[in-house]
């Protein structure tokens, strides 16, 4: 601060204040968006938010026409969506967990090492790879090779979406684990493996969870990759190589017909409803488990 | 025994994500080789004529290349000052206080809105505010594909860049404002330029967030296959017109949008790694 003439205190103070208030300004600002989101989606999507939704598959373009016509309520709900996306995130969660788990656990032990170093920036390359192309590494990989789309290329897009931040949040939880812990066990005479399953793993539940349920809170809403894998259907599917519809989807199709437009504010409400909850869930447990 | 075999499987997992990785690169090369091959890479990459009808059939990437620059970029400019108000909100001026904590919920909750969520309020919400103000007829196009990226990317350029700046340590503070230093001058002096390069790395990996973005800009970027003339014009992303015609592709169609593809990739792999240095450059300062 090489000013020559002093400045008088009186305007710094003034510009502190103002500083001040502009930060105010730009953070409330910035908040702004998140309530008009919410109340969008809550004001016009509880209307249709009724059991039908859950226990009914979507209409047809043509049926959901005649409703309109009629001034009936939209005669259909979601459920081929609910069921697509529990069986999508589901297996995408089976392949996942374990996969991360291990390479998370692999990651912490050998922090430092050129190899661990490798896999370390490799999984951040994951990271933040644009859920479209791993939508289209799922096509090449099991839609092109099996001759078509399905829940499976889905959840193996979602999967690779989760594995980064399964292999993080585990290797961060490992690494705040005292060293104690692992040395006292080793010393005991406990293998190593007794160790990671009976002391490592349940003393880093919470972190590991926590960093689970956010993944999956991540990939509930995705669409890009599920467009290119599997594609969406109109009934209840449970077969994972069949094309599967999911939440998301759903409101992705319900944009681009106008006769189904009134599910689309409902769908999202759903959507955002588990988003929140898993999110919440995930802060309960962060903060219950703490490491 | 045992014990070895379960450290083997560990490596074999760290193993799998090398593999993983060359193996994604290889899909990538390979889907793409007809489009690159018919056109050469740069050929590919500076030709801005997109035409998949049959008889005239041409494929070039620029005006996707520099609609996605173009939406970005904007987007990133736009966040700038709502995002560091929020970092320094929850950093510095509030940090460790419990309207912090409120804070960060509620850019939590705006980074787990999904995209297609965002799409719908961009659509249904905006548009008609952007029309409002005269933009264009229709409102779609990179101005408010631009405003909704914007807001969607807030909570990845402040949460990290607030780390940053309360990682500062508070005697270079202490001692500033120990000289008479007013808040503003300490947040000027000391807290900004010492979580600087951080602080530039959470807007660079926010810029790649931006770049790869698919469903809201898909629904608001109006879709038009050519170079945007300014921001009021409608365009397409990279990401956006994958999305948008992947579904009807094959042959050489198909291999041109996994090249387009190859190419997001490789951009938002360089983005990271330029994060990444500039981070590294962080720890060793």
């Amino acid at each position: 601060m090489n000013q020559d003439k002093p400045i008088s205190f009186t305007s710094r103070k003034a510009k502190d204040k103002t500083a001040y208030i502009l930060v105010w300004i730009f953070s409330f600002l910035a908040m702004v968006p998140l309530f008009f989101i919410l109340w969008d989606v809550v004001s016009k999507g509880y209307k249709n938010f009724n059991l039908r939704l859950f226990t009914e598959v979507t209409p047809s373009s043509v049926d959901a026409l005649m409703a309109r016509v009629n001034g009936d309520p939209i005669p259909g709900g979601i459920l081929n969506g609910i069921t697509g996306s529990l069986l999508i995130v589901g297996l995408a969660i089976l392949l996942s967990i374990p996969l991360g788990l291990f390479i998370g656990i692999y990651l912490s032990d050998h922090k430092g090492k050129k190899f661990a170093s490798t896999i370390s920036y490799l999984t951040d390359l994951l990271q933040g790879m644009p859920s479209i192309v791993i939508g289209i590494i799922a096509y090449a990989w099991v839609v092109k090779p099996l001759g078509g789309y399905s829940a499976l290329a889905g959840s193996v897009a979602l999967a690779i979406m989760m594995l980064p931040m399964i292999v993080r949040s585990t290797e961060e939880t490992m690494n705040m684990l005292p060293v104690a812990y692992k040395e006292a066990g080793l010393s005991l005479g406990s293998s190593y493996t007794n160790v990671v399953f009976k002391i490592l793993l349940p003393s880093g539940f919470g972190g590991i969870f926590t960093g689970i349920l956010l993944a999956i809170s991540r990939v509930m809403g995705e669409t890009a990759p599920l467009m290119l894998t599997a594609l969406g259907a109109s009934v209840v599917n449970w077969k994972v190589m069949e094309p599967t519809s999911a939440i998301p989807l759903l409101i992705w199709d319900f944009y681009n017909d106008p006769n189904l437009v009134d599910l689309i504010w409902s769908t999202s409400l759903l959507l955002l409803i588990v988003i929140f909850l898993l999110n919440w869930i995930a802060k309960i447990v962060a903060r219950k488990w703490k490491v | 025994m045992k014990d070895k075999i379960f450290r083997f499987f560990l490596f074999v997992a760290a193993l799998f994500v090398l593999v993983l990785s060359a193996a994604i690169v290889y899909a990538l090369v390979s889907r793409s080789s007809e489009a690159f091959q018919e056109y050469g890479i740069w050929g590919f990459v500076s030709n801005a004529e997109w035409d998949p009808r049959s008889a005239t059939e041409e494929y070039g990437a620029l005006s996707f290349i520099l609609g996605t620059l173009y939406t970005a970029f904007f987007a990133l400019l736009l966040c700038v000052p709502f995002s560091l108000a929020v970092a320094m909100f929850n950093g510095v001026y509030f940090k460790g206080k419990k309207i912090a904590g409120v804070m960060r919920s509620v850019v939590d909750l705006l980074a787990g809105i999904p995209s297609i969520v965002y799409g719908l309020w961009g659509f249904y919400t905006v548009r008609p505010l952007v029309i409002d103000l005269g933009v264009n007829a229709q409102g779609f196009g990179v101005f408010l594909s631009s405003i909704v990226l914007a807001i969607m990317i807030i909570p990845y350029a402040s949460s990290l860049s607030s780390e940053f700046l309360s990682m500062v340590p508070n005697n270079l503070k202490e001692g500033a404002y120990s000289l008479g230093a007013t808040r503003l001058e300490v947040v000027q002096h000391i807290s900004l330029p010492t979580a600087a390069s951080g602080i530039v790395a959470s807007f660079i990996l926010a810029l790649g967030r931006a770049l790869g973005e698919t469903m809201a800009v898909t629904m608001l970027i109006g879709n038009t296959n050519r170079i945007p003339t300014g921001l009021r014009d409608t365009g397409n992303t990279m990401a956006s017109v994958i999305a948008n015609q992947f579904g009807e592709a094959d042959g050489l169609k198909l291999s041109a949008l996994i090249a387009i593809g190859l190419l997001l990739f490789v951009i938002t792999a360089i983005i990271n790694l330029i994060a990444k240095l500039v981070m590294k450059k962080l720890s060793h300062a």
